[in-house]
């Protein structure tokens, strides 16, 4: 069966932001949050490189283990979600994650983060599949319509993949192989643990 | 009570999925395995293809409830397609539309939160005036009315002139065409839009290069470039989609260079990053082809059959040698040779262009220095080759194409007496009624004031303009003032005008910066998105724009503000003459039926909206490289008709894929070079030798075709009944729509009424009719000219120039001559110039050319024969009506190297469009101790043009909140500024901004970088309090042009943005 991944090939991303606005339209994300932001490392030298990054919804996920509501739960399809209902704000996850994915609508010393959100793969969150419920709270649903997330789907150099892992996996490498540059699919061994082991 | 129309509620979830509830996760995976779509969806990222996601989008239809409507992404001119979900007439969902073979689904973040303007809160909702300083809200009636009286009264007092009509590049086709036209009708020339300050000199560079002014190739043709060529563009940030196809070059073995002051985003993936001073792109263009002749690496065969004047050429690069090269640019001697040598191995190689290389006093001469580039080594005309110079706004190379500028009318035809009497024949208006719409013939046939100086305009004095008064009406329609540079000359323009009109979906920084108290209407208009009609994307290629929601709020669609102002300026009846009206909303399908039958110039003939829709329909079986229809209706035909699609839509010419290519027949979409400067100059010959496309039956350069060339090849017999009569007609001055339409037996009889109204006289039976116009077959026509005719006479004339044996004699009778004044936007058509009153009516009848003729006939049977229209000539090296002929490197007005100002000097002082321009003036004066830094600009991905729309995207504003310049650490250093301090860059013109500083060595030591999206703020006064209440964007800045000084291109005025002085201290 399938298992979800997303992986960024940072020869081909320009830092064009499409993944960031892309997920802002398709979930109408607040202004402050953002699911899915650019990373850019040595900006305006030689080496420049950009990367998009968003939840990987790892295999082993940290924020599920160190969720002191176990609001956090993992699908099928390797889709990390989290029950907006049960979680209380308290920021663990943010530190357990290796990518930053956890974001907070507000930001205070003292009292709530308010109620954590993070990119759904575009799977939504435990109510009814496509619910005005489930829209509010977390977003569109995509997998249930048989599409995949936006932020790939959109992506201007098709930089960002996301689907199947194994489908992902192999247009990564054949890709690589053609242009003989550029591999090492940055985060994709922390997120999965590597090619060996693929789950 | 203000609603936005047709929204009930909040956006909901666009699929009421009834099964699958949470835990039923068995049905989700069958989905997924059988649909293919966790396969087809990142297959597609591998191939490219849109062949498998198609699966995906059958698997699962949308509910019934939600319509699908495919628009074009309204910001930058690569033109990706869009899905539209719609419900109950809110625009609930967007979708990628992966069939487009251009974008193939993708977008940038721009084209992925296009829903935001559906949606969003920051727009103009009703219409406004200023009233005593403050912002009152007034019906359309009423806005209507006032605007009209007082635009009326002015033309009273001071002639249609002082009314300037400023267009957009945001126009659809129909509404750039309506626009044009509706300023013609007004009686003025005052008409310009967004072409004129970003690829004017483009235009101007590449038409007196090639023949037209446009990118040769396409994006997808990139995919067969084995070197890529940039200068002065960004496309990472400018045209992020374009990267599709250029890392798709890359990754396949093409080599990326980059020739940039600035490391961009694009530089970040180049193979070779080379960085030049701003306004050396000439000299650095010189000194790398300087390499390649002194290895003999040019193309020579190319260059004798399709090029003209390359030895004149040769001896001005001799004094460009590295050396010298490496002094003017900065760029060391062996990264000149590494990229001779990575140019001259790599080929075909593109050569791609933006505002880096335009926005100059020597634009036109970078246009040109990169056009002759491409033709020393072989690669114009070429698959994989070309000059692609990417156009910025969605719809700006359409815009041009349609002639909202200064100097043309639609299609390039120039301004000519011939050229107005061509679009009065396909308006179906008197001519002379026309002419008395205007202030005179002069002014009628004289460029107007370029946008670019339309505050000069206002501001000059009277005595120095070549108009009767000043501007003192300004309407900016879809158009933002902090695109123009010297800001402070804009404001006191705007404060200087008695009536100022702004429609735009936003209020944008013209309701904001001058200080006014009343004399100011703000019109709503809708968006892109609000209304139908067809783009021309920077690859010629044209696609219809369904109308995705209604126009929101109080806004309305361009059309029906056009119809509403002609109404109340007393022209609608002449506007609209052959264009339907519903719901008070011009049709846009008629007025692209009536573009398609007025610019033959330029092939925009075959693109009728049914054939558009037809391809929007079957986006899908295209093919991502070679754009070619490979099945179905579409089959054989080039996605979005590619101008020139020549001939009349039932032609079915599939359009042009890359202009210059002579490997195809004309007929499927091939072209040699354009004769379009005569025969012969200074005794060469101008036409090609030995190249033509295969199929032509005239195996030779040849010239453009009219009628009396058909006739002396004897092809006139080919032409239809209908054609002839309306070739007659035509030069007989009596033509009527209607002609169109006759029957071949009612043409042929009324043929003969226009011939004998014209005295010519019928030949005894059986005698071979000169003229052949009755009849295809000549043994029995029935009318003609005898050989002792006078017709005859002039016949003889005109053939003398086209036969080869007279071509070195130099006449080039009826042929454009290519030597009037420096055209500057890809004009000087002069459609019909020479068939002025004074000849005769044979001569006018043989000098209908491919032009003119409005049957398009003689595209027909030229096509026919295999041969191209515009005849089969050479391009130019040497183009002997600019100012310099063959491109030389100047230095910038406010040049850094005082001691290459007195060897590369700028121009001399003049006048040009109806206003003064200086040049050595201000070049004399040395600013370079109080202003040391070199000055740029350029573009954020965030955001577009002006920003006013983009600035009020609340999905874009987030990412870019703050304006501000980047400025190298060495600099920084030097003037006490960390990173992040607010700085006051000011320039010599004593503007100045203040902006954080952004430490970074993405400029070089010595340049500052600003991005010229912001606006409202002016040099250090926030303006957020003027906006019309809940308008104001959500992030504002200081404007980059606020400090951007004078300095306008010789022949077409672009303005200078790219290269001046600044000094940077902290604030």
């Amino acid at each position: 069966m399938a298992r979800m991944k997303f992986l960024c090939d940072a020869e081909r991303c320009i830092e064009c932001n499409a993944c960031t606005t892309a997920c802002k339209n398709e979930h109408e994300v607040p202004w402050g949050i953002q699911r899915r932001r650019l990373i850019t490392v040595n900006d305006g030298e030689p080496g420049e490189k950009s990367l998009s990054v968003s939840c990987m919804h790892c295999t082993d996920a940290p924020c599920i283990a160190v969720c002191p509501v176990s609001c956090i739960y993992q699908t099928d399809l390797g889709i990390v979600l989290h029950d907006k209902d049960i979680c209380i704000g308290c920021g663990y996850c943010f530190y357990a994650c290796p990518f930053g994915a956890p974001q907070f609508p507000k930001a205070s010393n003292f009292g709530s983060r308010g109620k954590m959100d993070k990119c759904t793969f575009c799977a939504g969150g435990p109510e009814a599949d496509g619910s005005e419920t489930e829209y509010r709270k977390y977003g569109r649903n995509r997998i249930a319509e048989g599409k995949l997330p936006l932020c790939a789907e959109v992506c201007s150099t098709r930089a960002l993949l996301g689907g199947d892992g194994d489908v992902v996996a192999d247009i990564y490498k054949e890709r690589v192989i053609r242009r003989d540059y550029g591999s090492g699919a940055w985060g994709w061994s922390t997120a999965y643990y590597g090619p060996n082991r693929r789950s | 009570m203000l609603r936005r129309k047709g929204v009930s509620g909040p956006s909901r979830p666009r699929v009421q999925v009834t099964v699958t509830p949470q835990g039923a996760t068995v049905d989700r995976r069958t989905f997924l395995r059988n649909s293919g779509i966790a396969v087809g969806g990142v297959a597609l990222a591998s191939s490219f293809g849109p062949g498998t996601l198609r699966k995906a989008e059958a698997a699962q239809p949308a509910p019934s409830s939600i319509e699908r409507r495919k628009t074009i992404c309204p910001f930058c001119a690569v033109g990706c397609s869009i899905w539209a979900e719609v419900e109950n007439g809110a625009w609930i969902g967007q979708e990628p539309a992966f069939e487009s073979p251009v974008n193939m689904g993708t977008h940038c973040a721009k084209g992925a939160a296009t829903r935001e303007l559906a949606i969003g809160h920051r727009r103009l909702k009703y219409p406004t005036k200023l009233v005593q300083g403050r912002w009152q809200r007034v019906s359309w009636e009423q806005a209507i009315a006032e605007i009209g009286d007082r635009m009326l009264q002015i033309r009273e007092e001071s002639g249609p002139d002082s009314v300037y009509w400023l267009g957009s590049a945001k126009f659809s086709n129909e509404a750039a065409y309506l626009f044009r036209k509706f300023a013609a009708l007004w009686g003025t020339n005052n008409v310009d839009h967004q072409a004129r300050i970003c690829h004017s000199t483009t235009v101007a560079g590449v038409a007196n290069s090639f023949g037209y002014g446009a990118m040769t190739n396409s994006l997808n043709d990139i995919h067969n470039s084995k070197s890529i060529f940039l200068l002065g563009g960004n496309p990472a940030e400018a045209h992020p989609v374009s990267m599709l196809h250029l890392l798709r070059a890359k990754e396949t073995g093409a080599k990326l260079i980059v020739v940039d002051p600035r490391f961009t985003r694009t530089a970040a993936h180049a193979d070779e990053y080379v960085r030049v001073r701003t306004g050396t792109d000439v000299a650095f263009l010189w000194g790398v082809l300087w390499v390649i002749l002194e290895n003999g690496w040019e193309d020579k065969e190319y260059l004798r059959q399709r090029v003209f004047g390359f030895d004149d050429f040769r001896k001005v690069v001799a004094d460009y040698p590295p050396d010298e090269v490496s002094d003017i640019t900065g760029v060391p001697s062996d990264q000149i040779e590494r990229v001779a040598r990575l140019v001259a191995e790599n080929r075909p190689g593109t050569l791609i262009w933006c505002m880096g290389l335009t926005q100059s006093t020597i634009g036109n001469n970078n246009t040109r220095a990169a056009s002759i580039f491409q033709l020393a080594l072989g690669n114009v005309g070429r698959v994989g080759g070309g000059t692609n110079i990417f156009r910025g706004h969605d719809n700006v190379q359409g815009a041009t194409d349609l002639g909202v500028l200064c100097h043309t009318l639609p299609a390039y035809y120039g301004l000519t007496t011939g050229a107005w009497k061509h679009w009065a024949r396909v308006w179906d208006v008197d001519y002379e009624w026309l002419k008395g719409r205007f202030a005179s013939q002069d002014l009628m046939e004289a460029d107007g004031i370029p946008v670019s100086r339309w505050f000069d305009g206002a501001l000059e004095d009277k005595e120095n303009l070549e108009q009767p008064d000043n501007v003192r009406a300004m309407v900016f329609w879809g158009h933002a003032p902090n695109s123009q540079s010297r800001g402070p000359d804009v404001k006191a323009g705007l404060e200087k005008v008695d009536l100022l009109v702004v429609v735009d979906p936003v209020p944008t920084l013209s309701a904001v910066l001058a200080d006014r108290r009343d004399g100011v209407y703000l019109l709503p208009a809708g968006s892109t998105m609000e209304i139908a009609g067809s783009v021309t994307n920077s690859q010629r290629a044209l696609q219809w724009r369904e109308k995705v929601i209604e126009p929101m709020f109080e806004a309305k669609g361009d059309y029906e503000i056009m119809a509403l102002f002609a109404e109340k300026l007393g022209f609608a009846e002449q506007l609209l003459k052959h264009i339907a009206v519903e719901n008070g909303e011009p049709v846009p399908e008629d007025i692209l039926r009536e573009i398609n039958r007025g610019t033959w110039t330029i092939g925009y003939t075959g693109q009728s909206p049914e054939r558009l829709k037809l391809h929007m329909q079957h986006q899908d079986k295209f093919d991502t490289t070679t754009l070619l229809g490979m099945s179905g209706p579409v089959k054989g035909e080039y996605y979005g008709l590619p101008w020139p699609s020549w001939g009349p839509p039932e032609m079915k010419h599939p359009g042009t894929r890359n202009l210059w290519d002579p490997s195809l027949p004309v007929a499927a979409g091939g072209l040699p070079f354009r004769a379009r400067w005569g025969v012969e100059h200074d005794g060469h010959n101008l036409l090609a030798e030995g190249s033509f496309p295969p199929g032509s039956e005239i195996e030779d350069g040849y010239p453009e075709f009219t009628y009396a060339v058909l006739e002396k090849l004897g092809w006139h017999r080919e032409l239809t009944p209908r054609e002839r009569l309306v070739i007659a007609a035509v030069a007989a001055g009596s033509f009527e729509p209607g002609m169109l339409e006759l029957s071949d037996t009612t043409a042929g009889r009324r043929l003969r009424e226009v011939l004998e109204a014209h005295a010519v006289k019928s030949p005894p039976p059986g005698e071979n009719g000169h003229l052949g116009l009755t009849e295809g077959d000549s043994t029995s026509g029935p009318t003609g000219i005898t050989q002792t005719d006078p017709l005859a006479e002039a016949a003889a004339q005109t053939y003398e120039a086209f036969t080869p044996e007279n071509i070195e004699k130099g006449k080039s009778g009826g042929q454009d001559s290519g030597t009037g004044k420096a055209d500057s936007g890809g004009g000087g058509e002069h459609a019909g110039a020479k068939m002025s009153d004074g000849h005769s009516f044979a001569g006018k009848l043989l000098r209908v050319n491919w032009k003119t003729d409005l049957s398009g006939g003689i595209q027909r049977v030229a096509i026919a024969h295999g041969c191209a229209p515009f005849g089969n000539g050479k391009a130019r090296a040497v183009v002997w009506n600019f100012p310099d002929p063959i491109p030389v490197h100047r230095e910038p007005l406010y040049s850094p190297r005082r001691d290459l100002v007195a060897r590369y000097p700028t121009y001399k002082d003049r006048r040009k469009y109806r206003l003064p321009v200086l040049y050595e003036t201000v070049q004399k004066r040395d600013f370079t101790r109080d202003f040391p830094l070199i000055l740029t600009s350029g573009r954020l991905v965030e955001y577009e043009g002006g920003g006013d729309e983009t600035r009020s995207n609340m999905w874009l504003a987030e990412l870019q909140q703050e304006m501000f310049a980047e400025v190298n650490p060495e600099d920084a250093r030097a003037n006490g500024i960390a990173d992040g301090d607010m700085i006051w860059l000011s320039t010599p013109e004593t503007a100045r901004i203040r902006v954080a500083a952004m430490i970074t060595r993405r400029v070089g030591r010595g340049t500052v970088f600003l991005p010229f999206h912001f606006g409202g703020f002016y040099q250090g006064r926030d303006l957020s309090e003027k906006y019309p209440p809940g308008t104001v964007p959500y992030v504002v800045g200081e404007a980059a042009n606020t400090v951007a000084t004078y300095g306008y291109d010789v022949v077409t005025f672009m303005q200078e943005t790219k290269g001046t002085l600044c000094r940077i201290e902290p604030a």
